[in-house]
Parts: C-alpha cells; sequence; structure tokens
C-alpha cells in the first residue's frame, strides 16, 4: 500500500509541476494577480508531495519490503539502519528521486525567502523551476519508477553495493545533489530575467545569494567525494580525471565563474549579458552531468547498468533546456546593455580575466569528457582520455589564476594603477618566495615543482591576508575591521582556501611513496623515516560480512607512530570482496596501508603501502572555500530588504566591497 | 582612435591570444594522451600498434590466472570468446577482478604478443560490464555466427 501512495503522490507533484509552471508565467506576462499568486502555494504543495513519496520509498526500505523492485535490488535484512536510509539514494530511480526531491527544496526556499523580490519576478523564476520539476518528474515516472513491484516477493533483498556502505558515501551524493539542483536557481532567475526582459543589478543580487549556497553544497559535495573516493577505492588517489568526476567538476567550475561575474554585474552593471549565459551553462552542465553518470555510456566507477531510453530521455531534456534557453538568449540578449565601461587595469579586468580562465579551464576539461563519445559516436573506435591529458592542459590555466587571485582582489572598480599595489603585495611576496624556497629542505629531496607550488599557495594566502591589511588605516584597526563586510572576509577566506588546496595538491602529487609489497608476517619496509611491519591476518564477523584484518605496526625514530588496521571484506549477499584501507591521518602526512590478497599458504599478502605528504591541505582547502563562501552568503546585506536598494545605481567605485 | 578604444582591443587581442595558446595545448595534449581500445580478436589479427599505450577488454578466462612465487607478478589471459590474448600485470588487482569478469587492461604489447598492462581496471558492481567489453564480445559472437 505504502509504495502506491508514494507513486500517486509523485503523479500529483507531477500535476501540480505543471500548474506551477503554466499559471505563474502567463500571470507574469499578462500582470494578472490572481495568476502570480499561485506559484507560491503550488511550490509549496510540490514539495509536500515529492516529500511525501520519497518518505515511502523511505519506508519500503525501512520495512524490508522486498516486494518492491528497487528495495529488493538495493537492500538486505541484515543491512544496518543508516544504509537503509542511504540506501534510498543508492541506484538509479532513488537518486533521481532525490534530484527531484532536491529540486522541490529549493523550489520551496525561493518561495519562502524572497519576500523582498518583486512578486512578478518571482512567478517567472518558481515558473521556470516547475518547468524543470515537469521534465524531472516525466523522466522519473516514465523510465524509472522506484515503486515498481514484483510478486512473487523475494525472500530477501541483494543488498546495497558494499562501496556504498560508507559513511562518506551517505552525505556525498546529497550534498552533491544539492549543489547540481541549486544552480536551477541561478538558472531560474536568470531566465526569468530575460523572460521580463529586465537585467539589472537587483536580478544580480538577488540571484548572488542563491548561487553562492548552490557553490557551497557543489564545493563540499566534491571534497567529500574526493575523500571518499581516497580511502574507499583502496588506491590512494584522491582525482583520477574520471568521466563522473569531471561531470561535477565542470559545473562547478562555470559556477565559480558565475559568482565572480554576478560580483561585477550587481557592483558595476557590466558583463550582463554574459553573467546569463553563465547562468545557462552552469545548470546546463549539472543536467549534462546527470546525463552522463545516468545514461552509462561512459565507463566508469560510478556508472550503472545501461538503459538507452534513460539516456535518449535526459538527452532530449537537455536539447530543450540548452536549446530553450539560448534561444531566448538570442531573442532578449541584444537588448541588455552593460552600462558602464571599465578600464584595463581595474577589478573588472581581473574578473573577466578569471572568468575567461576558468571557462577555458571548464572547456578544456569538457572536450576531454566528451571526446572518446563524439569519436564513438562517430564510429572511429573506442578511445579514452587518461589523466595526462587532463593534467597537461589543467595545470597551465589554472596556475595563473591562483597566481592573480590576490591581485584581482585588490584591485579597485572601473580603473586602477598596478603601480599602487607594489608596496602592499612586495612582502607578502618576498615571504612567499622565501618560505617556499625553504619549505622543501624538510623533504627527501629538493623539488623545484614543489617551490614553485609552495610559493604559489603561500603567495595567494598572504597576498589575501595583505589585502585585509590594506582595509585598515593606522590608529584605528580594530575598528576598520570590523566594520568590515562579512562578505570580503568570506571572499579572502575562500581564496585563503584556494592556496591552502594548492600546497595540498603540490606536495602530494610531488612527494608521495606508493608502494606494493609481497609481504610475510614479520617483514618489515622503511620509507620516509616510517618503517611499516606486518604483523599478519586475523578474521572478524561484522554485521553483513566477513572480515581479515591485518595488523600494519609503524614505527619512526624508535617510537610506535601508529597501528593500522586494513581490512578485506566479503561481503556475503553479493559474494562482493571490498578493500578497506586503513589509514593514520597527520596534518603534514597520511600513512595509508591497504591490503592486496592472500599470496601463498604461509600468510603472505599482497600489500599496499603509501606515504601521503600534506594529503589533507586538499580537503582542508576545499572546505576553507565552502566556509568563506558561507561566510560571504551570510552577509548582512542580502538580509536586508533590498527592493530599493537594488534599483540604487551602485557607484561606489573607490571602495571596493565584494 | 581613442584611448579608451586602444584599451578595450588591447583587452580583446589578449583574450583572443589567451584562447587560442589554451586551445593549441588542449588539442596537442588530446593527440599525445589518447588511449585507443582493442578487443583480443583485432590484438590477435595484429591490428594494435606495438610499442604504443592501448586499452585491451575481454573476460578473464577461467582457470587462466596464475601468479609468481616471491613476487606480485601475475598472468592471465583475456578473452572476447573468439580469440583471447595473454596478460602480465605486477602489483595489486582490484577488488572485483576475477574469472570470468569483464576487465579493461591500460598497457602495451610486446614483441612476443604478450600484454605488458601497467593498470587493470574492473567495475564495482558485479553485474556491470564496461561497454567496450560488450560491444567487443557481440562482435566476436557475430563473427563467429557467419
Amino acid at each position: 500500500m505504502i509504495p502506491e501512495i508514494g507513486l500517486f503522490a509523485l503523479i500529483l507533484a507531477l500535476l501540480i509541476a505543471v500548474l506551477q509552471s503554466a499559471i505563474p508565467i502567463a500571470g507574469a506576462t499578462r500582470n494578472n494577480p490572481s495568476w502570480i499568486g499561485v506559484a507560491r502555494p503550488a511550490a509549496f504543495a510540490q514539495l509536500l508531495f515529492v516529500a511525501i513519496s520519497y518518505g515511502c520509498l523511505t519506508a519500503a526500505f525501512l520495512s524490508h519490503d522486498f516486494s518492491v523492485v528497487y528495495v529488493a535490488q538495493n537492500s538486505n535484512s541484515r543491512l544496518p539502519l543508516i544504509y537503509l536510509i542511504s540506501g534510498v539514494w543508492g541506484a538509479h530511480e532513488g537518486s533521481l528521486l532525490l534530484w527531484a526531491l532536491t529540486l522541490a527544496l529549493w523550489t520551496a526556499a525561493v518561495a519562502w525567502f524572497s519576500k523582498s523580490v518583486p512578486d512578478r519576478m518571482v512567478a517567472r523564476v518558481l515558473g521556470v523551476m516547475g518547468i524543470v520539476s515537469v521534465g524531472f518528474l516525466l523522466f522519473i515516472l516514465f523510465t524509472s519508477n522506484p515503486f515498481e513491484r514484483q510478486f512473487p516477493a523475494p525472500l530477501d533483498g541483494r543488498d546495497l553495493n558494499p562501496l556504498l556502505q560508507d559513511p562518506g558515501l551517505a552525505i556525498h551524493p546529497p550534498m552533491l545533489y544539492m549543489g547540481y539542483v541549486g544552480f536551477s536557481v541561478a538558472f531560474a532567475f536568470a531566465i526569468a530575467a530575460l523572460l521580463g526582459g529586465r537585467l539589472d543589478s537587483a536580478w544580480a543580487r538577488w540571484s548572488r545569494p542563491w548561487t553562492l549556497a548552490a557553490w557551497i553544497f557543489l564545493t563540499a559535495g566534491i571534497a567529500l567525494g574526493s575523500w571518499w573516493a581516497y580511502y574507499e577505492l583502496g588506491w590512494g588517489g584522491w582525482w583520477f580525471w574520471d568521466p563522473v568526476e569531471n561531470a561535477s567538476f565542470m559545473p562547478w567550475m562555470v559556477g565559480t565563474a558565475l559568482i565572480h561575474s554576478l560580483a561585477a554585474t550587481e557592483k558595476r552593471g557590466v558583463f550582463k549579458a554574459w553573467t546569463v549565459l553563465l547562468a545557462v551553462f552552469a545548470f546546463s552542465l549539472s543536467l549534462l552531468g546527470t546525463f552522463l553518470v545516468r545514461s552509462g555510456v561512459l565507463t566508469s566507477v560510478h556508472a550503472f547498468a545501461t538503459d538507452p531510453a534513460r539516456g535518449l530521455f535526459i538527452l532530449i531534456f537537455l536539447a530543450v533546456v540548452v536549446g530553450g534557453s539560448l534561444a531566448l538568449y538570442a531573442w532578449r540578449a541584444p537588448a541588455v546593455k552593460s552600462s558602464g565601461g571599465f578600464n584595463l587595469v581595474s577589478r573588472e579586468a581581473g574578473l573577466l580575466l578569471n572568468n575567461v580562465l576558468l571557462v577555458v579551464a571548464a572547456a578544456t576539461v569538457l572536450l576531454g569528457t566528451l571526446y572518446p563519445l563524439m569519436i564513438d559516436a562517430l564510429g572511429l573506435g573506442k578511445i579514452s582520455v587518461g589523466p595526462p591529458y587532463f593534467n597537461s592542459v589543467f595545470i597551465p590555466l589554472t596556475a595563473p589564476l591562483a597566481a592573480l587571485v590576490g591581485v584581482g582582489s585588490m584591485l579597485r572598480w572601473k580603473k586602477d594603477r598596478l603601480g599602487r599595489l607594489v608596496q602592499p603585495l612586495g612582502l607578502p611576496f618576498a615571504l612567499a618566495v622565501l618560505l617556499g624556497l625553504l619549505w622543501p629542505v624538510f623533504f627527501d629531496s629538493y623539488q623545484w615543482v614543489a617551490v614553485f607550488g609552495g610559493i604559489l599557495g603561500l603567495w595567494t594566502i598572504f597576498a589575501v591576508l595583505s589585502g585585509i591589511w590594506q582595509r585598515t588605516r593606522v590608529g584605528q584597526r580594530r575598528r576598520d575591521l570590523a566594520q568590515t563586510p562579512r562578505a570580503v572576509f568570506g571572499m579572502s577566506l575562500a581564496h585563503i582556501g584556494l592556496g591552502v588546496f594548492v600546497i595540498g595538491i603540490t606536495f602530494t602529487s610531488t612527494y608521495s611513496v606508493e608502494k606494493d609489497l609481497r609481504m610475510a608476517p614479520g617483514d618489515t619496509y622503511t620509507t620516509g623515516g616510517f618503517t611499516f611491519r606486518f604483523d599478519g591476518i586475523d578474521q572478524h564477523r561484522g554485521p553483513n560480512y566477513l572480515s581479515e584484518t591485518g595488523t600494519i605496526t609503524v614505527i619512526k625514530s624508535g617510537r610506535l607512530a601508529a597501528t593500522l588496521n586494513p581490512e578485506k571484506r566479503t561481503y556475503l549477499v553479493q559474494q562482493m570482496p571490498m578493500t578497506e584501507a586503513a589509514i593514520d591521518a597527520g596534518l603534514t602526512r597520511d600513512l595509508y596501508v591497504a591490503l592486496g590478497e592472500p599470496l601463498d599458504d604461509g600468510g603472505s599478502w599482497a600489500v599496499r603501502l603509501y606515504l601521503k605528504p600534506y594529503v589533507r591541505w586538499i580537503w582542508l582547502g576545499a572546505l576553507i572555500m565552502a566556509f568563506g563562501g558561507l561566510l560571504s552568503a551570510s552577509d548582512r546585506r542580502y538580509r536586508k530588504f533590498t527592493r530599493e536598494a537594488a534599483n540604487r545605481a551602485v557607484s561606489d567605485a573607490s571602495h571596493a566591497t565584494f | 582612435m581613442k584611448p579608451r578604444r586602444r584599451q578595450r582591443l588591447l583587452l580583446v587581442g589578449l583574450l583572443v591570444a589567451g584562447v587560442t595558446v589554451a586551445v593549441g595545448l588542449a588539442l596537442l595534449a588530446l593527440q599525445e594522451n589518447i588511449n585507443l581500445f582493442f578487443s583480443p580478436s583485432q590484438v590477435v589479427a595484429g591490428e594494435a600498434p606495438a610499442n604504443t599505450p592501448f586499452r585491451l577488454g575481454g573476460m578473464v578466462v577461467e582457470g587462466s590466472v596464475r601468479r609468481s612465487d616471491g613476487s606480485l607478478e601475475i598472468q592471465f589471459e583475456l578473452t572476447d570468446t573468439a580469440k583471447s590474448v595473454a596478460v602480465a600485470y605486477t602489483g595489486i588487482l582490484p577488488d572485483l577482478f576475477r574469472e570470468g569478469q569483464g576487465i579493461v587492461a591500460q598497457g602495451s604489447l610486446r614483441t612476443d604478443g604478450l600484454f605488458n598492462a601497467t593498470q587493470v581496471l574492473a567495475k564495482h558492481d558485479e553485474t556491470y560490464m564496461p561497454p567496450e567489453v560488450t560491444e567487443a564480445l557481440e562482435k566476436a559472437k557475430a563473427m563467429g555466427v557467419q
């Protein structure tokens, strides 16, 4: 009964979504207040029904209702509670339902928090989000119904993929989806502005906190995914340039560009048409990501079994969204005029450069991701594009970006002189070079790549700190600091996070030690001052798996540094082996040990030993970025009543605020 | 020309130059880092290049996996049901590597016909088959019928 209620609720949600997209948009065009008034209640009603549907699927998991095909395939009576809850989004159908729920949540949030935005605008925004929702609900109902029944019901389920039975992966998809789907808000605002023909700084101001919120989730989601891959896949890598990773990274890059260009649009009224285009691209790339993951056209860790009908549906949906918005853009954009001009040396120019670099970098990733698909579609053979392509293209494009962050964020709007920046940036630069030259001395070998990366990261951090210092005046530094808007601290923190991230990837990729060994009990291996001793294997039993647990003792200068217990699990239902790596985490190094397989009867095992310097800084940097975004989004001025403030021309060129 | 217009021209010029460099870089890198995919039948027919890395995909032949004593070297055969190729690999295999499983190996062909794998990929889903492997199997089946 409960699954049928879920399906019924989903159909009702679809009907409401149709109303939510048709009536308010028509009402906004005719300026009919009662039609416009439909938007908000429809948004809340849609959330209610999608939530009911989602709740029903969760209930089916919790009650082990194996007559539901999806539950039978992704659950088991011995599955722990947390994975019964997270198992709902463990495979295709359920994760799409989560997508729809996330969209309904964002829609309701816009309806709730947009009291200061004119009703016509809100009606259009919610209408556009309704259209997106119609597309996804149709997709679920026609190609991927999670409530499908089977009779007779199997006695037990096939269990959740063991790879997904992990706390990191339990939170990673919802985070990522909040980010992906969050860009639908920026998209809806852009389309609504095009529909209304009113692209002004007010539109940019309304759109900014939403875009930031989506960006924060996406940043955290990608970082979580990278961290999960690091410890769960057992290879010790943190980024593989896997097509599915790229699928989440491309919207992130374009979204980052969008945040920056929105700042210029809001403050100076420039780049309007470009900003709209970025909003369209960011959301289109999110959809493309969903298509790449769900259609099964790619060979990837994350790919699910193929169903061509699904891929075709998303492809058509993508074509409608991208084609429709670009057509609307072509029709309306010529009427959009950017107001202010700016100098070659100005914050606008800096933001433009940032945008160009980010978008070009995203385009090269897109090229590398889609190239194999194009070649295959043309019948020219099966190829794959490996990490060397991405590394050799991506790093030369993004290193200048990191180098210019400090300079760009200190430039004034409209017109500035580079000479003015020599004095505040001289000391940070000297300090970065000095420390950057010294840092690699603490490693086994002196590598110039590490020097370069270290200087780059430190320079970013110091330049940003100097930027904050510059905002204060002698004698009243404390007071000036207290008056600095929170958004400035948010921006600075996010840029510091970038610096930390750069240092992390440089040192990890330069100084990691990776060793696959054959070890018998008592064998030792020494690297980087650490001695790893293999002490043998014990058997354990988990709730739904058997485990062979190894003990590896790590000794540094005669003292115990860590005792690591890597596992080799066999999940009973699917008879699937899983490697659980053991990690001793530290701020400056991770000790990483994973078990391969038993090699003979004498207790010898294949063992993987890694020493990963500064690997934590990668995720730490990403978290700092996300936290910076949070600080920015909570700035007071977004919470203020902004209607009249937005109409005011912003001409405060000398005192740059972000 | 007005100074402002000249500056704007300079800006546009810089952007165009930057994008051109980036595109050139991307195409160059793409040319050097593409891995072609071949099936065992194609390799046996001599279609695969020697000494250039490519991807080989197929099913691990039952009973063909042999480990050498004292090291992490392993040998096995990959088949598309029509032909098979011997593969050598040193290191730790992925969890889902087992006999009968569809896998993709990255590496290059030695002159004696042995495929030297630098990386072995098996997917984390027991029902999942890499699309390349599925297609290679179907092709081999179709050839067998004729």
